[in-house]
């Protein structure tokens, strides 16, 4: 990548995935010594939502593009992973429609999940193909327009997929580390493909569109390499989803998930993988504590609770505060890193319009 | 003949309800480039403050038994009051942030009003007796068609009328046409941001409670869920008609209105569960040939 002086941009930025990954590390360390069952159970969900938002951020943190199709994705991964480790007898009965190759297999979790979301990646690809010339608010729109059709697909066509009722009696494989194992993957592959030729001239291009393409730099392909990949990490979030709850269905794949992992997202800071990480902890933790103190905290002698239901409007309310003094997200868009030049590579902190910062230009 | 007749006022019902949404949606989005995903909120806010004061299970209805000609400007007033408030409280603040910023922000508004409403009145449908006398068909030209189908079509066309006069002839309307065209060069030019988008604001709650009050008639429940799908649809509509432009997304509203009533009609039995496949589809289609939108202003095309 770098035939000048400067040192390589791995060598700038390595500091980022492994700072993130040990951080993860040890929330995952801790709950295996400390943690309750069910503490166990929500550190779990955590760590599939960073896979999951680390999938979405692929996509859009290097393109600038929002997409909230990605929850489709997933719940292709999903159902892939069900249609392939849920036991034959049971698939004759649940899902009399699948074909004799897919009704007789059963694969171990581990295969099943690298097919699935090669699977996510392909349908991902196919899809990109056709909307990845859409640009700005009207991608947004297709692939919104995408998550609908999905969803439909998945939610009417019973022998297949089973329909509305949930598809059980898929092998309940994710744990914690399971789970932390595909985040920490998530955030491996987020990361390369950031550094990688084609992530770097993805996000000159979202910086700069003109620019970039008068350099050379051809937007669709790279953002559909993009898409591709986001793709196949959201669909392995849905494997890990799967495996971990033993039970789908296609609502649970639709704008609640999509929405709150956008939020998620956007909270941290859209345009950095450190944003996307940090995101999800954070606003996974404020749940949970907020959740706890529904339940009730003694203080002294008595207990103090909030009453049912604060804790979602709480949860809106912290992330329109956090939004309104912090716009661009709690990391603005910067990394953490180790070394002090932490926009490396033109992560602008205002978000939008400084499009003239010098370090912006994709580097031959 | 009457079959026909049957299906044009279907349409146009349906069509009615998403234009209505889709404008509200364009009308935000003209002044300060924001999606409004609490649009739908405000309409569930609408239904359930008929309701009022009563919390009870078994709804009671309070506001929404005064006679029409009071309840409806009293809606209309909560509608627009609530969307001025979320403008002032909320985002005011965020005029500058990028698109995805303000777009998860009302998002989480959105969230937040689903919440309180959820906290007060459980997610359980409540029946609401409002004008059940308008289900009632008549017959046009042998066609029997509900009363309320009419008087939804009819209603939208005067409010559609309304605001074009509105646009046309006030001041206000003037301003915020200019605002949605081109907003720097109309404040540039004496347009004041804050009473433009305050008013866009204001509309945009009014509308919503229009359709806070037809879906309330139509369904008789009062449902938290109610305002999603047709905010959803709205949405689309807003972007497919081409952002920004007002008659564009009333159009649009009712060209997804008509799809969807004849694709019910016209498709085969077994492909019309997938009939929202096919609407997306059909979405899809029209931004890859047109994604700039159908009516799109002059002033969206990119510059560089």
């Amino acid at each position: 990548m770098s035939t000048t002086k400067h040192p390589s941009v791995l060598a700038q930025t390595v500091s980022t995935p492994v700072i993130l990954i040990g951080g993860l590390a040890l929330i995952a360390v801790l709950t295996w010594a400390f943690g309750s069952n069910i503490f166990g159970r929500t550190v779990t969900e955590m760590f599939i939502r960073v896979a999951l938002v680390v999938g979405m951020f692929t996509f859009i943190g290097n393109s600038g593009v929002i997409s909230f199709g990605h929850a489709g994705f997933m719940c292709i991964g999903a159902y892939g992973s069900a249609w392939l480790t849920i036991p034959p007898m049971m698939k004759k009965v649940l899902l009399p429609g699948l074909s004799p190759m897919l009704a007789n297999a059963e694969l171990t979790f581990f295969l099943s999940l690298i097919i699935a979301s090669l699977f996510a990646g392909v349908i991902a690809f196919a899809v990109g193909l056709i909307l990845m010339r859409l640009s700005g608010i009207a991608s947004s729109i297709a692939t919104f327009a995408m998550l609908a059709v999905i969803n439909t697909i998945y939610s009417n066509w019973g022998p297949v997929t089973g329909g509305t009722s949930s598809v059980v009696g898929i092998p309940i494989t994710t744990g914690v580390w399971i789970s932390f194992g595909g985040a920490a993957a998530a955030v491996v592959i987020a990361y390369l493909y950031g550094i990688s030729r084609s992530g770097l001239a993805l996000r000159a291009g979202r910086d700069e569109a003109v620019a970039a393409a008068a350099s050379g730099v051809d937007i669709y392909r790279e953002r559909l390499i993009a898409f591709t990949i986001s793709g196949a990490l959201c669909g392995m979030a849905g494997v890990l989803y799967a495996h971990f709850l033993g039970v789908v269905n296609p609502d649970a794949f639709y704008l609640g998930v999509t929405f709150i992992s956008l939020s998620m997202l956007v909270v941290g800071g859209m345009s950095s993988l450190s944003g996307a990480v940090i995101g999800v902890v954070l606003i996974s933790a404020i749940i949970e504590l907020l959740r706890k103190m529904e339940k009730g905290i003694t203080v002294g002698e008595g207990t103090l609770s909030l009453p049912n239901g604060i804790q979602e409007i709480a949860i809106g309310v912290v992330m329109i505060v956090i939004l309104m003094f912090r716009p661009g997200g709690l990391t603005g868009g910067a990394e953490l890193s180790l070394t002090r030049t932490s926009a490396n590579d033109g992560y602008s902190k205002k978000d939008q319009g400084s499009g003239n910062h010098p370090d912006n230009k994709p580097r031959r | 003949m009457t079959a026909v007749l049957q299906i044009l006022f279907d349409a146009l019902s349906v069509g009615s309800i998403y234009a209505l949404g889709a404008l509200g949606i364009a009308l935000i989005f003209g002044v300060m480039r924001l999606v409004n995903f609490a649009h739908g909120d405000y309409i569930a806010f609408c239904v359930f403050a008929m309701l009022w004061p009563s919390l009870d299970v078994v709804a009671i209805v309070f506001i929404g038994n005064l006679p029409w000609f009071l309840l409806i400007p009293v809606i209309l007033g909560i509608g627009a009051g609530l969307s001025i408030i979320s403008e002032i409280l909320v985002f005011r603040r965020l005029r500058d942030a990028n698109p995805a910023t303000m777009m998860i922000t009302s998002f989480a508004l959105g969230f937040v009003i689903h919440n309180v409403l959820l906290m007060f009145y459980s997610s359980r449908p409540k029946a609401i007796n409002l004008w059940s006398n308008l289900s009632l068909p008549v017959e046009i030209m042998g066609a029997r068609i509900p009363l309320l189908q009419v008087i939804t079509i009819v209603m939208t066309i005067v409010i559609l009328l309304a605001l074009v006069t509105f646009l046309r002839r006030t001041q206000f309307g003037v301003e915020m046409r200019a605002a949605a065209e081109d907003f720097t060069m109309a404040r540039m030019l004496g347009v004041k941001a804050n009473r433009v988008i305050m008013a866009a604001f204001g509309v945009s709650g009014a509308l919503a409670s229009c359709i806070a009050l037809i879906l309330a008639t139509q369904t008789g429940v009062a449902d938290i869920n109610m305002g999603l799908p047709v905010m959803l649809v709205a949405f689309v509509a807003t972007v497919i008609g081409g952002l920004g432009s007002l008659h564009g997304a009333v159009i649009a509203g009712f060209l997804i209105g008509g799809v969807s009533v004849l694709l019910q009609v016209f498709l085969p039995l077994e492909a019309r569960p997938f009939r929202d496949a096919f609407v997306y589809s059909a979405v899809i289609a029209s931004l890859l040939w047109r994604p700039q939108g159908l009516f799109a202003p002059k002033s969206s095309k990119e510059r560089v």
